[in-house]
């Protein structure tokens, strides 16, 4: 008993320290990608200064981050006379909690045996096995939409609380845009569920550390490119971010749903936006780049097609795990920033036509399509 | 009037798409393709010890083609001596438009040559619009303006102000075009 405390006591320390360190790194490495991409230098005068020395710690304005934390911090936060204090002071965590506990349920790493890890240890934990996961749900997959699906309540609270036309307008466009776009997510996402089986994220992982048509790797991004894509899309849209951004477009809204907003309250809103470019890509990562595991890889090492087998001492396995998952997971960030810079704002008739006229009718091809594939590949097994 | 002006490429962009462009993923990806080869080449050309970018990182770095006559700190020039050219005559902050120059004029019965010299000479940089005039107003050669504008930036407006001695000493240039005789002995006309 104790021992499952302890365990998942360093489990949610280490999501928690994940999710803030990216949320943090992301800030830089999002100015640093729009600067290099538009050539130019970046955010670099930022520096720690050495106490009592002149050692200016620089490192490419790694540090632009805690300057604006603290900025942040030290800002007057000022109210507005709204109607209605309490739903306006509980907007932002409304926004930015569910964000958070999404991750409860994605796994960053195999089977965690805190015995053969470490031998000094092996007496008190016996041979107790942990998914390296926070809750193990078998509902996954349902716990990220039910909870992904929350943080629109915060986008719709802070813009109906702040008494202010602009915040009403982001507000209803981020409503009506979340919407359409939690449609096109599950959709896309129900033919991974047709093909793997289940909602359990961590099997679905296990799943993918199979081989399709004897050399592909079985990651979702091979057995249903088409939702990938559609997925990366409307999570994006989720996320409201540009080409996306309509409920806070500032050329035409000031800053949407949170204009109202001042100091950390305001800050909160953009690290839940940064926490959730993580989120995604940890999702997407799970569902369709085979999770934690390297291609052709499961818990006891690799295994290649054609049936050559390279067994891995079950350290190694462990850190490379929790490495590739991160190293996954940051590329999928910085794609998600390079859409970003790269596609310019839709006007608002187009995303919700982009949505229901474009995008749910692809989802649900794909759906048709894969239905009709699983059920012949059944029938023919069976 | 002599020479045409060169043909200009015309840029025009149908006005009905194409139905690969209406499927709008390819073209999608291709500009993702565009911006994503330029972070590339910028990264490696960053990685490799090369400058990939565009930027020129002013105060460390000036463009070969920076203005020559660009306007920007003051100096106060210098006799052979060290004491200021200026002779307090009140021209350049008579014909300053924005009224940020103040000189205290004051006498020096040892020099019978300059007899009037600045004891108190201010610029306040945080009203200064650097037109210049001061510099073309003065009969002396008194007063110049180099094209650099080092260490101006403040976080408070009243340390903006530069006395004598910084603007006599930060870049010390002389009058070379017009010797000066060296300062009679004190204590008679040589």
């Amino acid at each position: 008993m104790i021992q499952d405390l302890v365990v998942y006591a360093v489990f949610i320390g280490y999501a928690i320290g994940v999710l803030m360190t990216f949320g943090l790194v992301l800030t830089w490495v999002e100015r640093k990608q729009a600067a290099i991409m538009s050539d130019r230098i970046g955010a670099n005068r930022a520096y720690l200064r050495i106490p009592f020395t002149d050692v200016r710690l620089v490192w490419w304005g790694l540090f632009h981050g805690i300057a604006d934390g603290l900025k942040m911090i030290l800002k007057e936060d000022f109210k507005p006379r709204t109607y209605d204090w309490y739903a306006y002071a509980v907007a932002p965590w409304v926004a930015f909690t569910p964000v958070l506990l999404v991750f409860a349920v994605i796994p960053f790493g195999g089977t965690l045996a805190p015995a053969k890890l470490v031998p000094a240890l092996a007496d008190w934990f016996g041979d107790r096995t942990y998914p390296m996961q926070i809750a193990r749900l078998d509902a996954g997959l349902l716990i990220v939409f039910a909870f992904g699906g929350m943080t629109i309540i915060g986008a719709m609270l802070a813009g109906w609380s702040s008494s202010n036309k602009f915040s009403l307008l982001g507000a209803l466009r981020a409503g009506s845009q979340m919407i359409s776009y939690e449609l096109v997510l599950g959709l896309t996402v129900l033919g991974l569920i047709l093909i793997y089986g289940t909602v359990d994220l961590d099997d679905i992982v296990r799943q993918q550390s199979g081989i399709v048509l004897g050399f592909l790797p079985a990651w979702g991004v091979f057995l249903q490119p088409f939702a990938a894509t559609l997925f990366m899309a409307a999570a994006i849209a989720e996320n409201k971010r540009i080409p996306f951004d309509l409920p806070e477009a500032e050329s035409e809204l000031i800053a949407g749903y949170f204009t109202e907003y001042s100091a950390m309250k305001m800050g909160l809103f953009m690290f839940a936006e940064f926490i959730e470019i993580a989120i995604i890509g940890a999702l997407f990562t799970t569902l369709f780049l085979g999770g934690y595991n390297l291609p052709y890889m499961n818990d006891s090492g690799f295994v290649f097609p054609g049936g050559h087998v390279v067994a891995l001492p079950y350290a190694a396995v462990v850190v490379i795990q929790l490495v590739t998952f991160l190293v996954k997971v940051f590329l999928m960030c910085s794609f998600q920033i390079l859409v970003r810079w790269s596609l310019p704002r839709f006007r608002y008739d187009q995303v919700l036509r982009f949505a229901w006229k474009f995008m749910l009718p692809l989802a649900l091809a794909n759906l048709t399509v894969t239905a009709v594939a699983v059920w012949l590949l059944h029938a023919v097994h069976a | 009037m002599s020479a045409r002006p060169a043909p200009r490429k015309a840029y025009w962009n149908e006005a009905r798409l194409s139905w690969w462009e209406r499927a709008y993923l390819p073209e999608i990806l291709r500009g993702l393709g565009i911006t994503g080869g330029v972070f590339m080449r910028n990264l490696w050309r960053w990685m490799t010890g090369r400058k990939g970018a565009l930027t020129t990182y002013y105060p460390e770095e000036t463009r070969p083609d920076y203005g020559r006559h660009n306007r920007g700190k003051h100096v106060l020039t210098q006799r052979p001596d060290g004491r200021p050219q200026c002779i307090a005559c009140n021209m350049c902050a008579t014909v300053c438009p924005a009224k940020v120059i103040e000189i205290d004029a004051a006498f020096d019965p040892e020099d019978p040559a300059h007899p009037k010299y600045p004891s108190r000479f201010e610029i306040d940089y945080s009203r200064c619009v650097f037109c210049g005039l001061c510099v073309e107003a003065c009969p002396e050669d008194a007063i110049r303006m180099v094209k650099e504008v080092p260490g101006l930036p403040g976080a408070d407006r009243h340390r903006m102000w530069l006395g004598r001695e910084e603007l006599l000493g930060w870049n010390p240039q002389r009058d070379v075009a017009k010797p000066y005789p060296p300062k009679p002995a004190p204590g008679g006309r040589a």
